[in-house]
């Protein structure tokens, strides 16, 4: 299995990796079962991610996709960063190996789990609206059934 | 530094004794072994003398030794071949649950075939279970394959036990020992055994070829047909070379045994030691007595074994893990997962094995580059951050 550069850089050097302790919404998803877990902490200031930081357990495709995808919400606004699809981020890296994709749908999961959490802070919204606008599943890793 | 290789349970540098010997062969000598002419007659001898260096150290005949071309080969023809050579008596074959796939997977087609295995379990500490193995037992039972030391664990499984149990209820018995031929002294008389597979380049000879001796007087169908090559058990043309090759490196790894157990086994214990007193929240994995000298296998919690891998290799290590991600499939090690390690435990395991070749300070080196490393992906880690703020509370 090889890596490309840009994967290898961004596990190399992770862009972005630690905590908000005031985040505005935190969104995690993966289980440590499968041996993928992603934790999003996101910052909101007037609609705009101001902040983002993350930290994962898993493999290098896992801290890589965290780590650039960060990269790629920060100073956006919300409905950009909803906007924001696995195959961007896949991307961006320059391409993964077949077997590490789930790790970048990870962390698309990730951010709008982030986002439906501080929609559901802000309390404007029905939970109802927030599951549609945030487009959340229920996480179903095709793995370990779990 | 460069090229830091603490992945000798893969496979193996190659001795530069091993490669002189081999030399002739790869050059002018390149008859064909089965050849009446001088060329081939040389040859010929080239392999029985081979044939000898494998017997002298198992204490069998050497018409007991045929050639393959690896470990996997090996176990392949003696597991298809004595459970198609005895289905007459009977259709159960046990094993064990911590094998290497090169057996759990031929027995897995042999179920297809219409062959019952049963699967036996090991403790926690990672040796199979004799009363579990006995009781498992019955009246169609042809056969037993147990391997004698595991790869990722290390742990020595009790070979002679299972020969005992094998020899009184009259059942054939293999060990798959690709992991132990090469450090530990085997005896196949004294041990009971009927048949064992071993690989070449696991103790510093060639890739690419392998024995597997069987007691004489078994039946087996052979994997490889063709010519009359290996009494007709193993078709195909000697790889003369890579014999050659493996018959000098096993007389090696014999004659300075003790010495290089002796000197990997303190590399060994001086890395777990290191590793204990300077990474908190580790795992053991494996007995740490009934087990290879250079083997070591060490679950670091919180993190996932390919980050660890790679950031390993960034600075120049080589090594391996039990994580799904490295060992290609969706599941962390089965062995793993075999002593009972949950999952999560498993995905962190880091396998270190040491080889003759190793320093003292290729061993300081690669602890301190780990505890920076494991340091570095703890704080990544969100399982780590919810283990500290449990332990404030």
């Amino acid at each position: 299995m090889e890596y490309s550069d840009k994967v290898v850089d961004h596990y190399t050097n992770p862009r972005n990796v630690g905590k908000i302790e005031d985040a505005s919404g935190v969104g995690e998803v993966g289980n440590p079962v499968c041996g993928d877990i992603m934790k999003m902490y996101i910052k909101v200031e007037n609609n705009i991610i101001v902040d983002v930081k993350f930290k994962t357990f898993g493999c290098g495709a896992a801290i890589a996709t965290s780590s650039v995808s960060t990269e790629m919400i920060k100073g956006k606004t919300l409905e950009e960063a909803l906007a924001l699809k696995n195959s961007d981020v896949i991307k961006a890296l320059d391409g993964l190996p077949p077997v590490k994709i789930h790790c970048s749908v990870l962390a698309e999961e990730a951010i709008h789990e982030a986002i439906a959490d501080y929609y559901r802070k802000e309390g404007k919204m029905t939970e109802e609206e927030i599951v549609k606008k945030c487009n959340l599943k229920e996480h179903h890793c095709e793995h370990c059934g779990e | 530094m460069e090229n830091v290789y603490f992945d000798n349970a893969a496979t193996t540098k190659l001795d530069d004794e091993v490669l002189q010997a081999m030399l002739p062969y790869l050059k002018e000598s390149y008859g064909n072994a089965s050849s009446i002419y001088k060329l081939g007659r040389e040859n010929r001898k080239a392999v029985e003398t081979a044939r000898e260096q494998i017997s002298t150290v198992l204490n069998c005949n050497p018409n007991e030794i045929y050639f393959t071309a690896g470990g996997s080969e090996s176990d392949n023809t003696i597991i298809k071949g004595t459970a198609h050579g005895y289905k007459s008596k009977g259709n159960h074959i046990i094993t064990s649950k911590i094998e290497h796939p090169a057996v759990l997977e031929t027995c897995k087609q042999l179920e297809k075939e219409g062959f019952e295995v049963s699967y036996i379990g090991v403790s926690e500490d990672g040796i199979v279970k004799l009363d579990e193995l006995e009781n498992a037992i019955k009246d169609s039972t042809i056969l037993i394959t147990i391997m004698f030391a595991n790869n990722e664990i290390g742990t020595i499984q009790p070979i002679k036990e299972i020969g005992e149990i094998a020899k009184k209820h009259n059942i054939f018995f293999h060990t798959d020992a690709v992991q132990a031929v090469g450090t530990v002294r085997i005896d196949v008389k004294e041990l009971n055994i009927d048949a064992l597979s071993m690989s070449g380049h696991k103790f510093y000879g060639p890739k690419g070829i392998g024995a597997l001796y069987v007691r004489n007087g078994i039946n087996f169908d052979r994997l490889v047909a063709g010519g009359h090559q290996e009494r007709g058990k193993r078709a195909g043309t000697e790889n003369v070379p890579a014999i050659v090759g493996m018959g000098k490196a096993i007389e090696l790894a014999y004659a300075n045994l003790d010495e290089h157990n002796k000197k990997i086994k303190e590399l060994r214990d001086y890395y777990v030691k290191q590793i204990s007193e300077k990474i908190p929240y580790i795992k053991i994995n494996g007995d740490m007595e009934k087990r290879l000298p250079g083997n070591s296998n060490i679950s670091f919690r919180y993190i996932e074994g390919e980050g660890l891998l790679l950031n390993l290799d960034l600075k120049g290590i080589a090594a391996s893990s039990g994580s799904a991600c490295t060992s290609g499939s969706l599941d962390p090690s089965h062995v793993l997962l075999a002593i009972g390690l949950p999952h999560e435990i498993a995905h962190g395991s880091l396998r270190i094995s040491i080889g003759k070749y190793n320093t003292k300070e290729e061993v300081d080196y690669l602890v301190e580059n780990l505890v920076e490393i494991v340091n570095r992906l703890r704080e990544m880690s969100p399982l780590w951050e919810e283990f500290i703020e449990e332990e404030k509370k």
